[in-house]
């Protein structure tokens, strides 16, 4: 089997490249960048990687709202090719900024497999940025790569995180049918809806969602940030009590299973 | 010029997190009968454009789909802006403020196949409620603008764009000075804030005499901005009669000589570049440089605080052949934010609004750049309310063979990034001059607003040049603009510049204007000839903007040209060397201080809670929350800590090359509530608190380096420079002990306010900022008590030092013991305890500074979540001292450890013959308790403690309502 090869966005503002790249790599892939600027000058390239990531940053400044000027940059030339790369096998995740983008563009959640902008990504409710560790449960999904039932440990990081859909009935749809991937969970496990475990108001607690067939993910907290046992906030503890650190912090998960799907796929 | 507008606003069944903000800030100012604050976000559009574009645009870009509803005024149109019962108040940018999103909104509507006319932003709030028009127009220019960068209207949207510059003054300009005496020239030099002194001004007047022509206008700016003491550091490297003594360049005879007496084997190069570079591993080397963004911040603390992140981050991305940047440091010294309106001066922005402002400035310029803030510190006294501080700071990584540069004759001159505007004019010479009541007013011109993603862009660009060897030299465009980096970079070879071809962000500059203006985000290449088109083409590619402006000639002369005209000729070894050597005065007087007669305290609780709760001491969560500190993936101690991640750490800890556990650690030290007793002990205390930071974390003392940041009051008054003088020599002295070289350092000087016949000067300060290089980021070391049973083991002695301590403070007093270094010991202490946290001995570690051996303790169990118990009887004292006294001395030199029981005897073995004991132990009971022998003295819950250690600066009311008793 051969090392998946994926494509690192790069965009003007776009922050989070060197990570997601050794995230991508330490998981047995193939990462390359890809400027926003190379991409529409040759978009079939696309076509020769298996996994695109976009990741986090504040791409174009988040002039306007988080997303939006890359989003509307891609629309027009990539927005359909990149459907077709999720509908012919290929995997796309999105972390912080890069999931803005990709529900500005449409391709999340994609309920009906068509680009629409059907949830947005919009200011926390404390009216500005934090950063902060949170807890997040994965669930039963639609995502193909995104394994459920794990509490794990990423760190949150934005200003525009609350995850809105366009009324309340799809919101409820998004988790009964699988497209919510995580939600926000409190001491108890539970999801929530409440500060500091919600860190931004998010109804329902959606920290990630997954599209239609389940090959796109995109996340607000960092598993990019995440994937080193030193990354941990309390990896100490962890020595402590372990005697030694254990391989992966809690976001290599990710990195781990899109490569395994990516080549039991071949 | 008449534009359409477009508000956009949430449609009412949603949350508007804006609006609530708004009202939350009006609120705050006392205004009455406020029900309910809408915002809106404004954009203009040129008015050529059609309508239905316009409307397909708002619909598509600029109001989200989901939530967002939007309203269009047409060009000329009065808008209907306020509903029944509600009334609008608009914030506008004024004319040359650097708008950043109208770059953005152009390049969408080119996206969408739309001409990319002129835009523009505006904000603007819908405030429902029986509200009286002027007091809402006043709380608003308060709450909701700057004064200085915005207009507030009331009930009214702007009509279009701000009016058009008026066309460029292109003449030359002679300034005749043959003519002028001393006290002319200094009159000269004071109308046009040149901020030259009249020895200066007649060596000018000389050199100009003897080459039989009066100096261009464009040749006084540039020599008053080589020459300032922002960038010349005339004081520090000037000599100074001190005590009998004549020190001949100040700087040079104590901190260089510090330096270069230890010759430590790990500095690469130093106080030559941007920034100090320091060994990392074989390969790379990391380095750093903390410079100070005082009086930006003082008139306009968001803008002012963000280029100061902005332009630090330039420092080290120009250091060697470019360094990419990995973390920022920032640290603020304020007057109280309980400040009472009335205690204000006029002229000055209150405490609380510069705090949020500089937070905000921080957290907006350096999350969007992508590089973490990892580490700071805030600091409180009266007498900053004229003169804040904002000490900026970062750290770069870079190839170790890529760390000299060299520009040669031939290479062309490469400016590239943001484009040249009116911002910033005179900020080099305006950061020279006192502050007063109407600085406000009369130097707004040296605001500078600053554009992220400009400079995220001209550092991808510098980086892949890097990667590529495309450039021979490079520098930042700092103070002094491209005069400053121009000039420096010609020094030895010489330049000749067309500044026609200056990208500029609006017409009607006169070409001295280009030449000094302070516009961000601008980097200057030197590029060889034959790798030119390759730098041209990488900017492209990362939609970076670069112009050749000219190039670099072997005639020791900076000739400047504004089409074809020639503005500026001047020789650079005068340029550069011509600046006569300042002699001052140096006096120390001992301030009269006096200990404090203060009643024995029977029961310590609520001198604790006072302690724990004085804003020097209480948590600084607001702030770390609002700073990306996990960008780059590098982090592996954060600043917040423990189990619930909101103990205090004591410094940050990185492991930049990702995949690999060799590390720094970045820590600070300030106290100037010191240096009103002596300057001397401030200086050594900052020292020893930023080494004792470091090491409490896992710095190796062995393989640490340290910045020196002054920031004083007025040097003229030879009082006032005897205090740096004690100060720095007391510094180096103890620098020169711990073998810590100086890499880098800044001064800040003249900051003192005058408001009437009153002048408030700051306490002189310097930060000390220390970086430690170690070998695995896994043997570090965090302050939170991890486990019930262990020991806490306090090293190091305690004696009758409370002199400018918090414990005083909140009794009002200041005292006069103040915290002394014993150099000998101290170094011993920082090695010992050093080998047992890298003997994986140690369960935590915290280093005991403001609030003492008791502000220790709860800190620790704070992070813990678990109680402690501590007899003070146990405590190693010098002198027999109070509980209190034990409790609350700030003694240097000392640390708090979580021992495991069984791990006693590995302690002792790594202290060796340090002085330490065990002074109590960690409980599962979330309880503090402080006992002296058999009798209790204070007692608090963990929970009482959080609440009391996170409210005062809980600016969100957040953190105890959610943190706190949980």
């Amino acid at each position: 089997m051969s090392s998946p090869k994926v494509l690192v966005l790069r965009a003007p503002g776009i922050n989070c490249e060197r990570e997601t790249h050794h995230a991508f790599t330490r998981a047995g892939g193939t990462p390359s960048f890809v400027h926003i600027q190379q991409l529409l000058a040759a978009p079939t390239q696309l076509d020769s990687f298996r996994i695109l990531a976009v990741p986090g940053g504040f791409s174009y400044g988040d002039d306007i709202s988080s997303g939006r000027v890359l989003a509307q940059e891609m629309k027009a030339q990539l927005g359909c090719r990149i459907l077709q790369f999720v509908e012919r096998g290929g995997l796309v995740l999105g972390i912080c900024n890069g999931f803005q983008v990709l529900v500005r563009l449409g391709l999340l959640p994609c309920t009906r497999g068509t680009l629409a902008e059907e949830v947005t990504l919009t200011h926390n409710l404390s009216n500005h940025y934090e950063c902060r560790w949170v807890t997040l449960k994965t669930q039963k999904s639609r995502c193909v790569f995104l394994p459920s039932g794990l509490l794990l440990r990423w760190p949150a990081a934005h200003g525009e995180g609350r995850l809105v859909a366009r009324d309340a009935t799809l919101q409820k749809l998004l988790l009964d049918e699988g497209f919510a991937t995580a939600l926000y969970v409190d001491e108890n496990g539970q999801a929530t809806e409440r500060y500091p475990h919600n860190p931004n108001g998010t109804p329902l607690g959606f920290a990630g969602l997954t599209n239609r067939n389940g090959r796109v993910l995109g996340v607000m907290p960092h598993p990019d940030r995440s994937y080193l046992p030193t990354h941990m906030p309390n990896w100490r503890h962890t020595q402590l009590s372990r005697g030694s650190l254990p391989d992966d912090g809690d976001g290599m998960v990710v990195f781990r299973e899109m490569i395994k799907v990516a080549k039991a796929e071949g | 010029m008449q534009a359409w507008r477009i508000d956009v606003l949430a449609r009412p069944e949603h949350h508007d997190p804006m609006g609530s903000a708004a009202m939350r800030a009006l609120l705050a100012t006392g205004l009455e009968g406020v029900q309910d604050v809408r915002a809106r976000r404004g954009y203009l559009l040129a008015a050529e454009l059609p309508e239905a574009q316009v409307r397909a645009f708002a619909r598509a870009v600029l109001c989200d789909p989901v939530i967002d509803q939007f309203v269009v005024h047409a060009p000329g149109a009065a808008p209907q802006v306020a509903a029944k019962g509600t009334q609008m108040v608009a914030i506008v940018p004024r004319a040359g403020v650097t708008d950043p999103v109208a770059h953005s909104i152009q390049k969408s509507l080119a996206d969408m196949q739309m001409p990319a006319v002129q835009a523009g932003t505006y904000r603007a709030f819908d405030v429902r409620g029986n509200v009286d028009p002027q007091r809402l127009l006043q709380a608003a220019k308060k709450a909701l603008a700057n004064d200085v960068v915005q207009d507030v209207l009331l009930n009214a949207l702007p009509a279009g764009f701000a009016g058009a510059s008026a066309a460029a003054d292109l003449a030359v300009h002679p300034i005749p000075l043959a003519h002028l005496d001393t006290s002319g020239l200094e009159r000269l030099s004071k109308d046009g804030g040149l901020a030259l002194d009249g020895a200066e001004m007649v060596v000018i007047q000389q050199h100009f005499q003897k080459l039989g022509r009066a100096p261009t206008r464009m040749e006084l700016e540039t020599l008053a901005q080589t020459w300032s003491e922002h960038c010349k550091h005339k004081t520090l490297t000037g000599n100074v009669r001190f005590e009998g003594r004549l020190i001949e360049n100040l700087l040079k005879s104590t901190i260089v000589r510090v330096t270069h007496t230890l010759n430590r084997d790990f500095c690469v190069s130093v106080f030559v570049d941007n920034a100090g570079i320091v060994k990392f591993d074989d390969v790379d080397s990391v380095c750093i440089k903390v410079e100070t963004h005082n009086r930006p911040s003082a008139i306009e603390p968001f803008g002012g605080a963000g280029t100061g992140v902005g332009g630090v981050i330039r420092d080290v991305l120009g250091t060697g052949l470019g360094a990419r940047p990995i973390a920022s440091t920032d640290v603020f010294c304020l007057a109280p934010p309980n400040l009472k309106p009335e205690q204000l001066p006029p002229g000055c922005i209150h405490p609380l609004a510069l705090l949020k402002g500089v937070v905000a400035g921080v957290r907006d310029y350096g999350n969007p750049m992508g590089i973490p803030t990892v580490n700071g510190s805030v600091h409180f006294d009266e007498n900053f309310v004229g003169n804040p501080l904002v000490y900026v700071g970062n750290i770069g990584i870079l190839p170790t063979a890529r760390a000299m540069k060299q520009a040669m004759a031939g290479d062309a001159i490469v400016a590239l990034g943001g484009r040249t505007g009116r911002d910033g004019i005179h900020g080099a010479t305006f950061s020279s001059l006192e502050l007063h009541t109407e600085s406000e007013k009369v130097s707004s011109g040296a605001v500078q607003i600053g554009d992220p993603i400009t400079e995220r862009k001209a550092m991808d660009a510098v980086l892949r040049c890097a990667d590529e060897d495309l450039f021979s030299s490079i520098t930042d465009c700092g103070a002094g603009g491209f005069s400053s980096a121009v000039g420096e970079m010609a020094e030895g070879l010489g330049a000749v510049v067309e500044l026609g071809d200056a990208p500029l962000k609006y017409q009607g500059l006169a070409p001295w204007e280009v030449w000094i203006s302070e516009a961000q985000e601008r980097m200057v290449l030197s590029v060889p000839k034959a790798k030119l088109a390759r730098v041209l083409e990488v900017c492209r590619e990362e939609a970076c903007e670069a112009t050749v402006l000219g190039y670099f000639t072997a005639d020791n002369r900076l000739v400047v040209r504004y089409r074809g005209t020639t503005h500026a000729d001047l020789d650079l070894h005068f340029l550069h060397k011509g600046l006569p050597v300042r002699v001052r005065d140096a006096v120390f007087l001992p301030p009269s201080v006096s200990e404090p007669n203060l009643p024995p305290e029977p029961n310590v609780t609520g001198a604790l809670l006072a302690v724990m709760s004085d804003y020097g001491v209480c948590s600084k969560e607001w702030i770390i929350r609002q700073y990306d500190h996990e960008v780059q993936a590098a982090s592996a101690g954060k600043p917040l800590c423990g189990v619930r991640e909101d103990g205090p750490s004591n410094a940050a800890v990185l492991a930049p090359k990702l995949g690999s556990r060799r590390g720094i650690v970045l820590s600070n030290g300030l106290n100037p509530r010191y240096s009103k007793i002596d300057p001397a002990a401030m200086a050594e205390c900052a020292l020893d608190e930023a080494m004792r930071n470091s090491v409490a974390s896992g710095g190796d003392p062995d393989y640490t380096v340290i910045l020196d940041n002054y920031c004083w009051g007025n040097t003229r008054d030879p009082q006032v420079l005897g205090e740096l003088v004690r100060a720095t020599e007391a510094l180096c002295e103890l620098a020169m002990h711990y073998r810590t070289p100086f890499v880098s350092g800044k001064d800040s000087l003249h900051n003192e306010f005058r408001a009437g016949d009153r002048t408030i000067r700051i306490p002189g300060c310097i930060l000390v900022t220390a970086m430690s290089v170690i070998a695995d980021v896994t043997r570090t070391m965090t302050s939170d008590c991890k486990r019930a049973g262990s020991l806490l083991v306090l090293v190091g002695m305690t004696k009758d030092e409370l002199g400018g301590s918090v414990y005083y403070k909140t009794k009002a007093q200041l005292g006069s013991k103040v915290p002394r270094v014993d150099k000998n010991a101290g170094r011993d202490v920082l090695l010992g305890v050093h080998r047992a946290i890298a003997a994986r001995c140690t369960l935590a570690a915290h280093d005991l500074s403001e609030g003492g051996l008791a502000a220790a303790v709860c800190e620790m169990a704070i992070g813990g979540k678990l109680g402690a118990k501590v007899d003070l009887a146990k405590v190693l004292t010098a002198c027999t001292l109070r509980p209190e006294q034990v409790m609350f001395s700030e003694s240097q030199s000392r640390f708090l450890l979580e021992i495991p029981p069984d791990r006693l005897a590995d302690l002792r073995a790594n202290l060796q013959h340090v002085p330490f004991a065990v002074v109590g132990e960690v409980t599962k009971e979330p309880t503090v308790l402080f006992a002296h022998g058999s009798q209790e003295v204070a007692r608090l819950s963990v929970a009482e403690l959080e609440v009391a250690w996170k409210r005062p600066l809980d600016l969100d009311q957040t953190l105890v309502a959610a943190g706190g008793g949980r």
